[in-house]
């Protein structure tokens, strides 16, 4: 069972803000997902060297030249607020 | 209680490819915002990183010259956290492993070799640029997203400011020799975290250590650190305890701030980056990188000192910038003579170098320039006094020596008869002074050379006046 302290933490590192009676019921919610993943944990890995990519493909590189960027209007077309070519996001505070 | 320091360093270092680390957008830097973007750097949905050849090629050539493990097999991690200057909400870096491992730098400390260990290399990209306090709102450009950048780690052997001041010179110029990075810590392409903590003398664990970022000049490497060590010894003497906390080094008040965030543990989440491919077979580039890796620093000192036979302090100086080594070499080629060469170069070019903040790229007098002046010097057309001001003048006008020495009518009297003339006008201009040294007062020989240099702006040739000086007393 996932501690209460660790649904808040998780929570807290993705930025949702839980009530009380929501941490309660993920915490037996995600519980069950984890006791499910862990599943995978009965198999037998000994001798199966650890995966890093599904496909087995190595060395895909770019060579180093200029591609041409957005213009800053295009970049910027999405943003909900901007100004002066900057994207405008609220204030931050350390 | 005596304390000793225990500092290690985390340095990041932007390199110089044309192009960001995964995307082509360029690396040029100071642009408008946003003007080097695109929905690779932006983090925009549905678009796939390309790893830059280069910074891979850059990565394992510093590998090499810092004595690294080049590792064979290497991959890519995705650091989690959120921060609007990070627009995937990770960032592309490596965690369990880097390209590079176990290397080392040696250092001179009052001219003996300190060994400080180097933990790893490994290439990530930088975020963008947060521009803070704009009324109610921060503003983002991307410009530096994607940027490629070099983590080199060190082990916790440093052991004082100085010998970390000096680390980072010679870090410095490593990069600089292999050409994969500016080193201009105040564009930020050279930057260094420190982590400080302090012990008791002899002890051998580690104290509570605190981070210390912002050190943005090689200036204030020392001053920081001086500053955080200064600070963690009062606490301790007082009875208190060290913080384990994140300090920006602010440097108009000389003090390091603590960041007061949330005191817990960062939990980035590594896991292995599933937009990108392996690297393998590392090791085998390594190899072919060797070769054709030019000479380093260290390699290029200890030749000077042998084949030039230079002493230490010269050697080390000359070798600390590539450009500056490369023009001695010039000049001794053209005919000079090493060591006089390194006084001229040393002493003379570089004080008028750094009194316009100029590179020895941009230095204006050609190395055969400063042969053909010492040439002049030692076949005793000018003192070694005038010559000083005629390198001025070359520096100025470009003009070689010979022709400033005729414009200027600066050829030495060696013309003893004439000199004769000035000396006896001098000796019974000053009976006072003249009496004094026939009493004994040998001191005033100075004064009277002094005299004959100043009635002949400096011209007369110092070995002859001296003699007739002592002949006519």
């Amino acid at each position: 069972m996932l501690r209460l302290e660790e649904v808040k933490h998780i929570a807290m590192l993705a930025r949702i803000s839980l009530t009380d009676q929501e941490i309660q019921k993920l915490s037996s919610q995600l519980s069950a997902v984890v006791e499910y993943i862990g599943k995978l944990k009965e198999i037998d890995t000994k001798d199966v060297e650890p995966t890093s990519h599904v496909i087995p493909i190595n060395n895909v590189f770019r060579d180093d030249n200029i591609r041409q960027s957005l213009s800053p209007q295009e970049m910027l077309k999405n943003a909900p607020d901007s100004n002066e070519g900057f994207f405008i996001v609220p204030k931050i505070i350390d | 209680m005596k304390y000793e320091a225990v500092i290690g360093l985390e340095i990041h270092a932007q390199m110089l490819t044309d192009t960001k680390i995964f995307c082509g957008c360029p690396t040029t830097f100071g642009s408008e915002p946003n003007t080097q973007t695109c929905p690779i750097c932006a983090g925009m949905p549905g678009v796939l990183p390309v790893l830059n050849k280069k910074a891979v090629e850059f990565a394992i050539k510093t590998g090499i010259a810092l004595n690294c493990k080049i590792s064979d097999y290497s991959r890519f991690a995705r650091k989690n956290y959120f921060y609007p200057d990070l627009p995937k909400n990770y960032q592309i870096s490596q965690y369990e492993l880097p390209i590079c491992e176990r290397g080392h730098i040696d250092i001179f400390i009052d001219k003996l070799p300190k060994r400080i260990g180097i933990t790893r290399i490994h290439i990530e990209e930088d975020a963008g640029k947060n521009i803070h306090s704009i009324g109610n709102y921060s503003l983002v450009d991307l410009n530096r997203a994607g940027m490629p950048l070099m983590e080199i780690v060190t082990e916790p052997d440093i052991s004082s400011p100085k010998e970390a001041s000096e680390f980072m010179k010679k870090l410095r110029t490593i990069l600089r020799y292999l050409g994969v990075c500016d080193g201009n810590m105040e564009q930020g392409s050279l930057r260094c975290d420190a982590n400080v903590s302090i012990r008791p003398i002899g002890q051998t664990y580690f104290g509570t250590r605190t981070e210390i970022k912002n050190i943005n000049s090689f200036r204030f490497v020392e001053k920081a650190l001086e500053y955080e060590i200064g600070r963690q010894t009062i606490l301790l003497e007082e009875g208190g305890s060290v913080v384990q906390e994140t300090r920006l080094w602010d440097s108009s008040t000389g003090i390091t701030l603590s960041m007061r965030s949330k005191e817990e543990a960062h939990d980035y989440r590594y896991f292995p980056e599933p937009d990108l491919v392996p690297l393998v077979g590392l090791s085998a580039k390594a190899e072919e990188i060797k070769k054709s890796l030019s000479e380093l620093p260290d390699s290029k000192r200890n030749r000077f000192i042998t084949q030039y036979n230079l002493p230490d302090n010269d050697a080390e100086s000359l070798v600390a910038e590539k450009a500056l080594a490369e023009w001695f070499e010039d000049a001794v080629r053209a005919g000079g003579q090493p060591k006089i060469l390194s006084n001229w170069i040393l002493s003379e070019l570089l004080k008028l170098l750094n009194e316009e903040n100029k590179s020895i790229t941009e230095c204006p007098i050609k190395p055969s320039q400063l042969v053909d002046m010492l040439k002049l010097i030692e076949n005793e057309t000018i003192s070694g006094k005038i010559a000083k001001a005629v390198f001025e003048d070359m520096y100025r006008t470009g003009k070689n020596a010979d022709v400033l020495v005729e414009e200027k009518g600066l050829i030495q009297i060696k013309d003893e008869g004439a000199l004769e003339k000035i000396i006896e006008d001098i000796l019974s201009n000053n009976p006072k002074e003249l009496e004094r040294l026939k009493a004994g007062e040998e001191k005033l020989i100075g004064f009277f050379v002094g005299q004959i240099m100043k009635a002949t702006k400096g011209k007369a040739n110092p070995q002859l006046a001296n003699e007739l000086l002592k002949k006519k007393l």
